[in-house]
């Protein structure tokens, strides 16, 4: 196997498993754990393997095209920083799954946890690995996606879905800031190539984008990492389940933050913005961090709190610009992440057994579980850097540089005393977890009886506190030359010379360190009655909650300001949105005539079409007559409205267009059935107050819509006639012409496009026209008449009424006798009609015609007979099953494009020749035909389901009457 | 002269509609969209510069594409009058669930005060 598909396989691995991972059942909890520990070791084995290739110095890669219109690919590389990320990141997910085996209860959803869990460590790795700065950043949202899954993995806890939501929100502002910021970069460089923007540092820092670059980058940096002032999602995110915790909080998702940064820095870094935004934010959390973490009474509030602080640490030894001062904060990464896992998980052990985390009630617990305590410590120990473990090796590289002057300024002049500080805060607060928890009084009324916790789940923590310890003695023997490639690879050339050594003499570094560990120590003893008995939060800073300035402003964005723009700039009244549309595009449709100087090009008063001008005199009264009468006289205004259809249907014989005629005809008659089926449900209007007598403000209303609509008609006139004096340019058309007959078998070139070329825009509209259908058939699912039309008409009621009187006749006659010839002469045209239908299907391909014009008159047909009839008579004669041809249409038209694929051409690809019938003759036989005949089918469907529904309405009209007057008849 | 009366038959197609369209009744609002889909179809099936007796009906062998009308701005109003169909057969649904919901016919969904 070669390295490329060795890392391809990294990547698959962990997101192959955590689709495995969410198919077993919920409670094969131990079969969960061996499928998620096989999938993350065999991620370890991976990476591990990939090392010599990587030592070798040149990063391996692999790039698959993804959108290279875009500059965008998947590509992946590797090189000794990413390698070393990869260890880490794999390693401890290994860890974290045998350990999750005995922390998650059997009553969890073990399945969901497990494939979110690997899904994570996919994401992650792909962070890590990636090689395009895009692909990084999806990368790098889909880690934030899971980490708000697993967050809120109890999410019937009302604080972790708060805080899931609380991450999601920072960390997904954050990565937006992320792509806008690599945008940014990629514009600069011009390639979202990683190798490119490595070798373009000097371009980058001279652009004058740069700073926006960079604040952008550092947004994503800073809230994935929990950095000052965008800290506080990390303790809120403590209602995750602990191995979650100890996986993406100490490990890696926050390390995503101080990853990039590092892996950017060699670009980015070293100037005096840079300097500035990451050294004060650094060093706000180092201090904060590990101020506030001295006073949590929670133990994962302590510890998420020193991880914002020893993360800041990271981030202020980025912000120096001195290769020392990246050698050491990719040294402490490492560090950071080994002791905080095993703190993590010590943590949630004492969680499992006592049932509490709360270090005021805790205590005593060396006696029950020793071996737990004794490793707890040592991994303390690392934390507050005591001497011969990992954690004081990276903080005595981090003072070196603290006391090096790098730009002269005050923060680089305080940078010493900060460090000291804030490491002796550190000191405090693990003194204060080990104090509070395993020493002191045990009390009594602990949740549960504690003890030690199975081997297994105690082996991770071992393993972890056993690396503190053979790095801290030993660390140029065992990482040496593994940290040693990874700062190769991030600083090349200017890699300083630095040397992994415990002891390097009686130097300043020491003495700091020696002051931290007394004054921590001491501040712990004065502190340590207050501590026992305090409440949440550090003094001074207790009501300065950066939780609640978040909920605040989340508040006023999503609801206050929300409000305040819908009450200032919405409107609900449809009638003022519609004129706002309008006016918009109108005024969108002026500029380009404004720009580019409209005339209305030849003006010729040639020969007057007078037949063709008398045609339009009467479509311009349909049109304003409709406009005018569609308020007190709908019959009317349908009329008209059909005047104006019938004038452009008319409109396109006349100008070549006898398809479009065809349709436009048939679809009109059906149009004008549907809203005559409707008119019966609207209700009454009277003509009732005059023109004159309405009030002056609706004149107003009135004058400026009429102005509305003048200036749009115009507008519209003039457009269309500067198009139609101007010569075409050069189209696909001509392409379409010659080619319809020769390569599309049909001579009917309209037709041609629709159902061959252009074959899959007709079939995606097909679909639509389908949904359409089903829509206006379940929303009348849910029509209930209003009471006044529930009634039946005034002109059947009189001819009832008649009935009634008169002796010779019974109830209900006449109107069964209404319009007794048409009626008839409406049945019998119903195989004329079909015959008509299938006429024009047939000829489609090579005169007017067609699937759509077909179907359309097919349903004609249908429809025709329950004007005639009536519902009931049809539907106890005729099974027409729509829905079935809906299906079958789009059955037919799918198959004949899949049928290509059998042929090995693209989908709806078509063949076509002409075949001899016996009587019929010879007939075009191109597969679109086929095709053809699935929009028939479809659009007879589509067509017939809607006149239906409509028709329908008068069955529950009755209906409805019934319940009404029985109703009527129970009150009474 | 057959462009300038088809354009002006667009014009007071379209801006009838739009007159209809500021009304407060869902009637008078699917009328409008009916009147304004008939300029539009009009106005996009003017762009091939439409002439008589040209219909885009080829024969047999080669083609001078000068000699047709231009079929595509045919093929695409052809879809949009099929979908115009189906939209205002939507439109009439909703109109009347509406009023039957609400026993109104304002296009609020209630009388105006």
């Amino acid at each position: 196997m070669n390295s490329e598909t060795m890392l391809m396989m990294l990547i698959a691995l962990p997101f192959a498993g955590a689709c495995l991972a969410a198919l077993f059942p919920p409670n094969a909890r131990n079969a969960e754990t061996w499928a998620a520990a096989l999938v993350t070791l065999g991620a370890v084995v991976l990476s591990a393997s990939l090392f010599p290739a990587v030592a070798t110095g040149t990063p391996v890669r692999l790039n698959i095209e993804w959108l290279p219109t875009l500059g965008l690919s998947f590509s992946l590389r590797m090189d000794g920083f990413a390698w070393l990320f990869s260890m880490l990141v794999t390693c401890i997910g290994f860890l974290v799954v045998i350990y999750s085996r005995y922390y998650m209860s059997p009553d969890d959803a073990i399945p969901r946890f497990y494939a979110f869990f690997l899904a994570f460590m996919g994401a992650m790795l792909g962070i890590i690995l990636s090689g395009n700065l895009i692909l990084l950043v999806v990368f790098w949202e889909l880690t934030s996606i899971i980490s708000f899954m697993l967050i809120g993995y109890w999410y019937q806890k009302a604080d972790a879905r708060d805080g899931a939501r609380m991450s999601l929100t920072i960390t997904g502002v954050g990565g937006l800031g992320l792509l806008a910021g690599v945008l940014l970069i990629g514009h600069i460089v011009g390639s979202y190539d990683l190798d490119a923007v490595l070798d373009s540092g000097d371009l980058i820092r001279s652009h004058p984008l740069y700073v926006p670059a960079i604040c952008l980058v550092l947004l994503g940096a800073f809230t994935k990492s929990a950095q000052f002032p965008f800290h506080f999602w990390l303790p809120n995110a403590m209602a995750a389940p602990t191995p979650v915790s100890a996986f993406l909080h100490s490990a890696t998702m926050v390390k995503a933050g101080v990853f990039l940064m590092a892996r950017l820095w060699p670009v980015l870094g070293g100037t005096y913005e840079w300097f500035w935004l990451t050294g004060f934010a650094g060093a706000a959390s180092l201090l904060l961090g590990a101020y506030f973490a001295i006073f949590q009474r929670d133990i994962k509030g302590l510890l998420a709190y020193s991880t914002i602080s020893h993360l800041g640490l990271i981030t202020l030894l980025l912000s120096l610009g001195s290769p020392l001062g990246a050698v050491a904060a990719i040294f402490h990464m490492m560090n950071h992440a080994t002791f905080k896992a095993s703190l993590f998980m010590a943590a949630g052990i004492i969680d499992h057994e006592s049932g509490t985390r709360d270090m005021q009630k805790l205590g005593g617990l060396f006696k029950l579980m020793p071996y737990t305590a004794t490793l707890a410590m040592v991994a303390s120990a690392a934390m507050a850097g005591v001497p011969l473990l990992n954690g004081f090796l990276s903080k005595e590289m981090f003072f070196a540089e603290a006391i090096e002057t790098h730009a002269d300024s005050i923060l680089d002049t305080a940078a010493p005393y900060v460090a000291v500080i804030a490491s002796a805060f550190a000191v405090t607060y693990s003194i204060r977890f080990i104090h509070a928890v395993f020493f002191g009084e045990r009390p009594a009324d602990l949740p549960r009886e504690p003890h030690e916790p199975p081997f297994l789940m105690r082996l991770p923590i071992q393993l972890l506190v056993l690396a503190c310890l053979v790095i801290g003695i030993i660390p140029a023997i065992t990482v040496g030359s593994f940290l040693h490639i990874a700062v190769v690879s991030v600083l090349g050339a200017d890699t300083p010379a630095y040397s992994l050594a415990v002891w390097h003499g009686l130097t300043v570094p020491l003495g700091m360190s020696v002051i931290a560990l007394i004054g921590g120590a001491l501040l712990y003893v004065l502190l340590r009655h207050y501590l026992a008995h305090c409440e949440e939060g550090p003094p001074y800073f207790r009501r300065l909650k950066g939780q609640r300035i978040f909920e605040r402003v989340l508040v006023f964005v999503s609801w206050r300001f929300a409000r305040l723009v819908e009450a200032t700039l919405g409107t609900r009244r449809m009638q003022q949105q519609l004129r706002l549309l309008v006016a918009v595009s109108l005024v969108a449709a002026a500029i380009p005539f404004y720009n580019s100087n409209f005339g209305l090009g030849l003006f010729e008063l040639g020969q007057i079409d007078i037949p063709f001008a008398l045609l339009w005199v009467i479509g311009i009264a349909c049109a304003v007559g409709a406009a005018h009468q569609a308020k007190f006289h709908r019959l009317v205004a349908l009329i008209l409205l059909g005047g104006a259809g019938v004038v452009t249907c008319i409109t396109f014989v006349w100008l070549s267009a006898p398809d479009l005629a065809v349709t436009q005809l048939l679809v009109e008659i059906v149009t004008a059935v549907l809203i005559l089926l409707g008119l019966r449900w609207l209700p009454k209007r009277w003509e009732d107050t005059e023109l004159g007598r309405a009030p002056i403000s609706t004149k107003l209303r009135r004058g400026r819509d009429l102005l509305v609509a003048a200036v749009a008609g115009l507008g519209m006139t003039l457009l269309s006639y500067a198009v139609m004096t101007r010569p075409s340019p050069d189209t696909i058309s001509g392409f379409f012409l010659r080619k319809a007959y020769e390569e599309g078998g049909g001579r009917n070139v309209v037709n041609v496009i629709l159902v061959d070329f252009r074959g899959f825009d007709t079939f995606g509209e097909i679909t639509v026209l389908g949904i359409v259908a089903l829509t206006v058939f379940a929303l009348f699912r849910r029509f209930r008449p209003a009471p006044d039309t529930i009634e039946s008409p005034e002109q059947q009621r009189i001819q009832a009424a008649t009935d009634e009187e008169r002796s010779d006749r019974i109830t209900g006659q006449t109107v069964s006798d209404y319009l007794l010839v048409p009626s008839v002469i409406m049945q019998w045209l119903f195989p004329v009609i079909i015959v008509f239908a299938a006429y024009l299907f047939l000829r489609g391909h090579d005169l007017p015609g067609g699937g759509f014009a077909a179907g359309v008159a097919m349903s004609a047909a249908f429809i025709l007979q329950y004007l005639a009839a009536g519902t009931v008579w049809v539907e106890d004669r005729l099974r027409i099953l729509p829905v079935n041809w809906i299906g079958l249409g789009l059955l037919i038209a799918g198959c004949v494009g899949i049928g290509s694929w059998v042929f090995g051409y693209p989908f709806l690809t078509s063949y076509s020749q002409y075949i001899d019938l016996p009587v019929i003759g010879e007939i075009p036989a191109a597969t679109a035909i086929l095709f053809d005949l699935g929009v028939f089918s479809l659009v007879v469907g589509a067509t017939v389901l809607m006149l239906i529904v409509f028709a329908h309405q008068s069955i529950r009209r009755l209906r409805a009457a019934k319940i009404s007057t029985t109703t009527i008849e129970e009150v009474a | 002269m057959i462009e300038l009366t088809l354009a002006l038959g667009i014009g007071f197609l379209v801006g009838s509609g739009i007159w209809l369209l500021q009304r407060p009744r869902t009637y008078q609002v699917i009328v409008g969209l009916s009147l304004i889909s008939y300029g539009v179809n009009l106005f996009i099936f003017s762009m091939s510069r439409p002439r008589s007796n040209m219909a885009p009906v080829v024969t047999s062998g080669t083609v001078d594409p000068a000699a047709y009308a231009d079929p595509l701005p045919q093929s695409l109003v052809l879809t949009a009058i099929v979908i115009g169909f189906a939209t205002t057969a939507l439109f009439l649904v909703v109109l009347l669930v509406s009023r039957g919901l609400t026993g109104s016919d304002h296009v609020d969904g209630r009388e105006p005060n």
